[in-house]
């Protein structure tokens, strides 16, 4: 398709702003631009067109199945969207006074109560605009309670050698070194090595339960005595919260600091990338350190506590994305309790379905027990007739179906990771079984035909190697 | 049943026949016992008009821009917002898809990116562009990380003249890196103080940061600035809606230009989403430092013009504990709701708002001073807001203005505590000369 510049043409207008309806003021010389920008020249039909045909080359959780593990995309419901349009949400200021604003506040304080009750934590902030922005939120957290007691050798953060890359890289940004830990042979975190590796040094551990390879980690309680008995906290990062809503709490299980991922588990849209929303629960000793404010209810008033004294301080402007609150409390409401705990055994009913039915076509390591809400698969029998994991997710394209995860978790070879969610129906979990059979046979008698997929995207393979060596970020 | 979830019963029984167990709860097993929960103390779900009957109560009892006049600015504006962007941004094909991992089935948000990147290039003045941080706070701490990724030093200069939050965000954000944070202070004029920079930059500097226009209002010199701190990383947080009518911080010698996006055709949303904007200038070495999503041309198999995710080896995904960041969601929604706003205002318009805001704003200014009770604070130019002194009842004023449904100016010491009894007012397009006369009469009546 034509870049929006390329079809740019001199002098037409696509929008006319208001007419100045008081005397103008002239820019003095020495502040004013010299050259225009070159931002695009067109009519309000052309701007329409280009970007509605844009959005036509997408693939979306509102166009078909969108099985991407670790992911969570699940159906986006549209009241959602209708209630984060009200002007009331939708036209307010972040600084107009507290009083005029009760109805807000009030939302995002019965979605802070929800949230607490959901993950067995104590107090709340919804400031983290998105789950990386959360997990950096908890591990500051983590880092100030130790250097609030004057605890000043834990160094170390450990964590997972399945964990999300997000994890390690939250870690140094906090300053701490991330300390990898082995899976066992069951794909847990290995206890024995754990034991090992903690001691004074230890700050914490930032733990995915049900990991990435969609497993319960059993052994949970004794990890969590093992971390507290160090002196760390335990870190859990709800990635994959959509396994156990109404099942069982975060915070009964011995975690000190979560936090949540409402654009996957509370469905408000991906946003092709954001914005998502990333609240961070604490317990109680230590709600001190969340960000400011903090959002309370006093009689029957809402209002800012700007006064948590050993606050780790802000970690954006303003209290979050509160359109994206909006969307998920609007959620809660719909589902209740009982629909959020439907929700997660739907969700877990639907990977343990779709598991057995895709075990019959691909290998699925880590096999004795039942998965939680996603599971993994592998490929590498086919490396004999030359298909990898990417060849064989890229064939997925051609039968309309949107690829899981490949290449994630880093503890299984040649592995596609594949999240269902409860939103999608048993002949749609059918479909993509009898898909997965097609391909791998395929695989074995033309593995051509995947090697060199997808064939009838509005692109083909593209050349990530030119991207990175001949730099083009933008038009000129 | 409901109407998401769409399993009947004989459905799940037939699922747990073919899984091979009796019950849902068989597949939880590996939940321990003693831990499992029955149900969480949520009230039960709704139907779908009384959840937005309980919505609409809600939102109806905030004052709100489609009842009320709004002078009030301070990192959140109200402007005009082309009906054009809402509805193309309202398409599930772009708000329901995830990050572009695919790219053969993501051209629209990968071209879409692109094209974004380029438009903020062009309005910022810089060479490159990533595809959106969070918001411009910690787009700015960001920025600060990069610098002293960059330089190996780690003491940072920030004009007192930022925005207060911004200023936390990055005292958060330096703390793990343990990076020096020191404050340059400002003169009458309500700009960055010359002497004050001078005496404070040593070798131990990174960067220096001013924000443009800032948080007073006011328009920084960003050229004396750079001229003074030649061997930093000059960061300058900006407004990119002025842009249209400033000079782009790009040809005043700025190395990163970073800022929020929402002015650029968002909603104030009580403050977000909105998206942050991240740009530095051409450079090869330093964009391997630049932290969040980089999109790129290339071409297919077939030869056809096409765009990917690039230089993914910085990021966490692949990095992991060596990433530039752990930023993975950014706001790639914002974005879109922002190119679509600056195709359609494009040069011309985004010319003609930004002299209607600068205009507007001192037609307020020169209103305000000709009833005696308000004094312009700080000497400065500035473009659609600035600070006054009153020697009205402030609580009384507010109430007053509230009672004429008008949002009034910040009281600074909500926000920024060193500055005691002053306003920050702020006008824009969207003020009409009615709601000045409002605010005025206002004024007259106490």
């Amino acid at each position: 398709m034509e870049l929006i510049f390329e079809i740019s043409s001199e002098g037409r207008r696509g929008f006319i702003p208001p007419k100045m309806d008081v005397k103008s003021y002239k820019i003095p010389g020495k502040f004013a631009r010299t050259a225009s920008p070159k931002l695009p020249e067109l009519t309000e039909g052309e701007v329409v067109r280009h970007y509605t045909n844009l959005s036509r080359l997408n693939y979306a959780v509102d166009v078909g199945f969108y099985p991407l593990g670790s992911c969570t995309m699940k159906y986006n419901p549209k009241v959602n969207e209708a209630a984060a349009s009200l002007g009331g949400f939708l036209n307010i200021h972040p600084y107009q006074d507290q009083k005029s604003v009760q109805g807000a506040l009030e939302l995002m304080y019965n979605l802070q109560e929800a949230l607490k009750e959901v993950s067995g934590m104590d107090a709340l902030t919804l400031q983290p605009a998105a789950g990386a922005h959360g997990e950096y939120t908890g591990i500051a957290i983590v880092r100030a309670y130790h250097t609030h007691r004057k605890d000043f050798g834990r160094n170390e953060m450990i964590i997972p050698d399945s964990a999300h890359g997000t994890n390690p890289a939250t870690a140094t940004m906090n300053g701490y070194k991330a300390i990898e830990i082995k899976s066992d042979k069951n794909g847990m975190v290995d206890i024995e090595e754990l034991r090992k590796i903690v001691g004074p040094h230890t700050a914490g551990i930032m733990l995915t339960n049900p990991n990435t390879l969609g497993l319960f980690d059993e052994n949970i309680l004794e990890i969590a005595d093992i971390i507290h008995k160090a002196g760390g906290l335990l870190y859990y990062d709800g990635a994959n919260l959509n396994a156990v809503m109404g099942k069982v709490r975060p915070g009964d299980l011995g975690f000190d600091v979560v936090h949540f991922n409402l654009h996957k588990t509370f469905s408000t849209p991906h946003g092709m990338g954001g914005p998502g929303s990333g609240p961070v629960g604490v317990k109680s000793f230590l709600e001190q350190f969340l960000p400011i404010p903090g959002i309370e209810k006093k009689g029957e008033k809402y209002l800012l506590n700007y006064s948590r004294k050993n606050t780790i301080g802000r970690v954006r402007s303003f209290y979050g994305n509160f359109g994206v609150l909006v969307r998920a409390y609007a959620y809660i409401l719909t589902m209740g309790g009982d629909g959020l705990k439907y929700a997660s055994e739907m969700a877990v009913l639907n990977a343990n379905y779709l598991k057995v039915k895709i075990s019959k076509t691909l290998e699925i390591p880590y096999n004795e027990k039942p998965c939680m809400h996603e599971f993994v698969a592998t490929t590498e029998p086919l490396l004999e007739h030359g298909v990898k994991a990417l060849d064989f997710v890229k064939r997925m394209l051609d039968y309309g179906v949107h690829p899981p995860t490949v290449y994630f978790p880093l503890i299984v070879h040649e592995d596609i990771m594949i999240e269902p969610t409860e939103t999608e129906s048993k002949s749609t979990l059918d479909h993509f079984a009898e898909i997965v059979e097609k391909i791998a046979k395929e695989a074995k008698e033309n593995p051509k035909l995947l090697q060199e997929a997808p064939h009838i995207t509005p692109v083909r393979r593209l050349d990530d190697v030119r991207a990175a060596k001949q730099l083009v970020l933008r038009w000129k | 049943m409901d109407s998401y979830i769409p399993h009947t019963d004989e459905e799940i029984k037939e699922m747990l026949d073919v899984i091979g167990v009796k019950s849902v709860d068989e597949l939880f097993s590996t939940i321990p016992s003693n831990k499992a929960i029955n149900s969480l103390k949520i009230s039960k779900g709704m139907d779908e008009f009384n959840v937005l009957s309980t919505l609409k109560k809600m939102a109806s009892s905030n004052a709100n821009a489609d009842e009320y006049a709004y002078f009030l600015g301070a990192g959140i504006y109200h402007h005009v917002i082309p009906s054009a962007v809402n509805q193309i941004a309202s398409r599930g094909d772009f708000y329901t898809a995830y990050t572009p991992y695919q790219a053969e089935v993501s051209q629209g948000t990968l071209q879409m990116l692109f094209e974004f990147q380029t438009m903020i290039c062009e309005l910022t003045g810089m060479g490159i562009a990533n595809a959106s941080m969070y918001d411009g706070a910690s787009s700015l701490a960001e920025a600060v990380l990069m610098a002293s990724r960059h330089t190996q030093k780690y003491k940072a200069l920030i004009s007192d003249t930022v925005h207060p939050e911004y200023i936390e965000t990055v005292k958060t954000y330096v703390t793990g890196p343990q990076i020096k944070i020191e404050k340059i202070g400002h003169g009458p004029d309500g700009m960055v103080s010359i002497a004050d920079l001078k005496a404070k930059i040593d070798d131990q500097t990174s960067c220096v940061v001013v924000q443009y226009p800032n948080f007073y209002g006011v328009i920084e010199d960003l050229k004396t600035i750079r001229e003074l701190s030649k061997d930093l990383i000059f960061i300058v947080v900006t407004n990119p809606i002025s842009l249209g009518v400033l000079e782009a911080p790009g040809k005043l010698g700025a190395d990163i230009v970073v800022g929020d996006g929402q002015t650029l055709g968002i909603p104030m949303n009580f403050g977000g989403p909105s998206f942050g904007f991240f740009a530095i200038r051409e450079d090869p070495k330093f964009v391997r430092t630049m932290p969040g999503r980089i999109i790129g041309e290339t071409v297919d198999v077939d030869g056809k013009r096409g765009f990917v995710m690039t230089l993914q080896a910085r990021e966490q995904h692949i990095r992991r504990e060596k990433a530039t960041s752990n930023i993975c969601s950014n706001h790639a929604l914002g974005t879109l709701y922002a190119s679509i706003y600056m195709s359609l205002v494009g040069p011309n318009g985004l010319k003609e708002i930004g002299e209607h805001n600068y205009s507007k704003a001192h037609y307020l200014l020169d209103a305000l001073e000709s009833t005696h009770h308000f004094k312009k604070a700080f000497s400065g130019e500035f473009f659609n807001e600035f600070v006054v002194e009153s020697d009205l009842d402030i609580q009384k004023f507010e109430k007053n203005l509230f009672k004429k449904r008008i949002i009034g100016p910040l009281v600074l010491p909500n926000v920024d505590r060193s500055s005691k009894g002053k306003l920050l007012f702020c006008a824009t397009e969207a003020n009409t000369s009615e709601e000045i006369d409002r605010l005025i009469s206002v004024v007259e009546a106490m």
